[in-house]
């Protein structure tokens, strides 16, 4: 006796595919729109409060979040240098080494994505206050370097984001392909020049967008500040001027801050969205 | 040429044990073996991939079990082509020469006779990424030969190839080694593959060498069942 191959109805599989079709789609616009009223909503109250153009220029230019400004820029953008610095070498040894203990180190790495960003400050606040840390701190003094300055910003910063580039770093990595690297060997280059020549070009994509997410997470570092080096005119940059700001009744001028970081956040969503392979815009 | 003597390797829980194998000079000797039998295995323990647990290795008189690949002398193509995606056509194959300090223009001019004795000048300003299988592996043997090694190893070249491909690389392969009197090994699992290029055939079987001979040799009288096997098996290809 022959047995029938069952026969799936087409139709039943296209109303199916449907329905989760507007399920899927249903959800996304939903979420799309209400990103889209967020942002809006900070658009709206500045023009309901009659804060045009003129006047947003006038509280951007202002001396304090100019500063601020330039302090947050200057202070993310040391801190992405470190990033790289540790995110390369320690993605690659992720990526290609296998030693005791890797998993537990590997899941270790995300710890800082993981944990509420004001424990780091309260975890750096600690580490300055034990032996060590008080060594380092008055080494630091003793060259007229003080935590309360950009440098503690710059430490804030770097121990939020560095996880996230880490772990960008890596997925980068693993995607060059080692046969690639052990060709590159037997061509002629050390271990070195493969790194350089092939794998590091290889990834360089991932590693850029790795970055930019990096210093779009230090610019917006709140937590950790708050608590590591307060919120003194020393020592503000723009998500502590907006917090001062609110706190003071000013909520037109932490809006003003609160849209230049977003336009920020936009740009760099943007970089990341150039570095993806294949990438499309429509 | 190539000498391997009482080496054992491992990988995981696959061992290669006590491997004995002498390739002549400007000889085409093939290795073959079923899957996981270990011979990619051992040709990336000559070209120093990975280490071997004990014995040694000689290319060209010199020991070179403790060398790091690239002073080994070996231009390996392995089983993917592995071409560099970054990178054109031409810059994969000079990319060996930039190693060893010819400039660009230089290194042009050396690799020409590659480039015209595998009829691939067409293709030096394209990208590697949209290559047929053939011209991969055709630019891979170039990149392979552009810094004249001493030993040419060539891991699966053609199993990817459909079979009228696989032939014509074959073909092309055997006249390269002799125009470049060049010593290759060639890893294959495919009876006819072997047929074509070989001068001696070594069979592998569990990580050990079973037998080695002539093709006709092998074929008129296999010494052991599992050559009688892998030789039987494969006819059937």
């Amino acid at each position: 006796m022959r047995l029938r191959k069952p026969e799936l109805s087409t139709d039943v599989v296209k109303s199916k595919r449907n329905g989760l079709f507007v399920v899927t789609i249903t959800s996304l616009v939903l979420f799309v729109v209400l990103i889209c009223v967020l942002i809006l909503a900070d658009i709206f109250y500045l023009l309901h409060w009659s804060i045009g153009f003129a006047e947003f220029w006038e509280i951007l230019t202002s001396p304090q979040v100019l500063d601020c400004l330039r302090r947050s820029f200057v202070t993310s953008f040391i801190a992405l240098l470190l990033v790289v610095v540790t995110a390369v070498p320690v993605g690659y040894a992720l990526s290609r080494y296998r030693f005791f203990g890797h998993s537990i180190i590997n899941t270790f790495v995300d710890m800082p994505i993981v944990l509420p960003p004001v424990v780091l400050g309260i975890s750096l606040l600690a580490f300055f206050g034990s032996p060590l840390g008080s060594w380092i701190k008055e080494g630091l003094q003793h060259y007229g370097i003080s935590l309360v300055s950009s440098v503690g910003i710059v430490m804030c910063q770097y121990i939020v984001s560095v996880s996230y580039c880490i772990r960008a770093v890596k997925a980068s990595f693993d995607n060059v392909d080692k046969h690639l690297e052990h060709a590159a060997l037997t061509l002629g280059c050390s271990q070195g020049q493969a790194f350089w020549c092939v794998t590091l070009p290889l990834a360089r994509n991932g590693l850029i967008a790795g970055g930019i997410m990096a210093w779009a997470r230090a610019i917006g570092v709140f937590g950790p500040l708050m608590v590591f080096v307060g919120t003194g005119s020393r020592v503000q940059v723009m998500p502590t001027n907006m917090w001062l700001e609110l706190n003071v009744g000013n909520i037109e001028n932490a809006l003003v801050v609160s849209l230049i970081t977003m336009a920020m956040a936009s740009i760099a969503l943007v970089c990341v969205h150039c570095m993806a392979p294949g990438r499309k815009w429509v | 040429m190539l000498q391997i003597k009482n080496t054992s390797l491992r990988a995981g829980d696959f061992t290669v044990s006590n491997i004995n194998l002498t390739v002549a000079s400007k000889e085409y000797f093939v290795l073959m073996g079923p899957t996981g039998s270990g011979k990619s295995l051992l040709v990336k323990a000559i070209c120093g991939i990975i280490p071997i647990q004990n014995g040694s290795i000689h290319i060209d008189g010199k020991d070179v079990t403790n060398f790091e690949p690239r002073r080994r002398q070996v231009g390996y193509v392995p089983q993917n082509s592995s071409l560099f995606p970054h990178l054109s056509v031409a810059d994969n194959i000079i990319f060996p020469l930039k190693f060893r300090n010819i400039n660009k223009k230089n290194a042009t001019k050396k690799i020409q006779p590659i480039v015209d004795a595998l009829n691939i000048s067409s293709l030096l300003e394209r990208t590697t990424l949209n290559l047929s299988g053939g011209e991969q592996q055709k630019v891979a043997l170039a990149r392979a030969l552009s810094f004249s090694p001493k030993l040419l190893i060539l891991d699966e070249p053609v199993s990817a190839l459909d079979e009228p491909t696989r032939c014509e690389i074959c073909v092309l392969l055997k006249t390269i080694q002799r125009d470049f009197s060049i010593t290759t090994v060639h890893i294959c699992h495919n009876l006819e593959e072997a047929r074509i290029v070989s001068d001696r055939i070594a069979i592998i079987s569990q990580g050990r060498i079973v037998q080695t001979d002539t093709f006709e040799n092998l074929i008129n009288n296999p010494k052991v069942e599992i050559v009688k096997k892998i030789l039987r098996l494969k006819g059937k290809d």
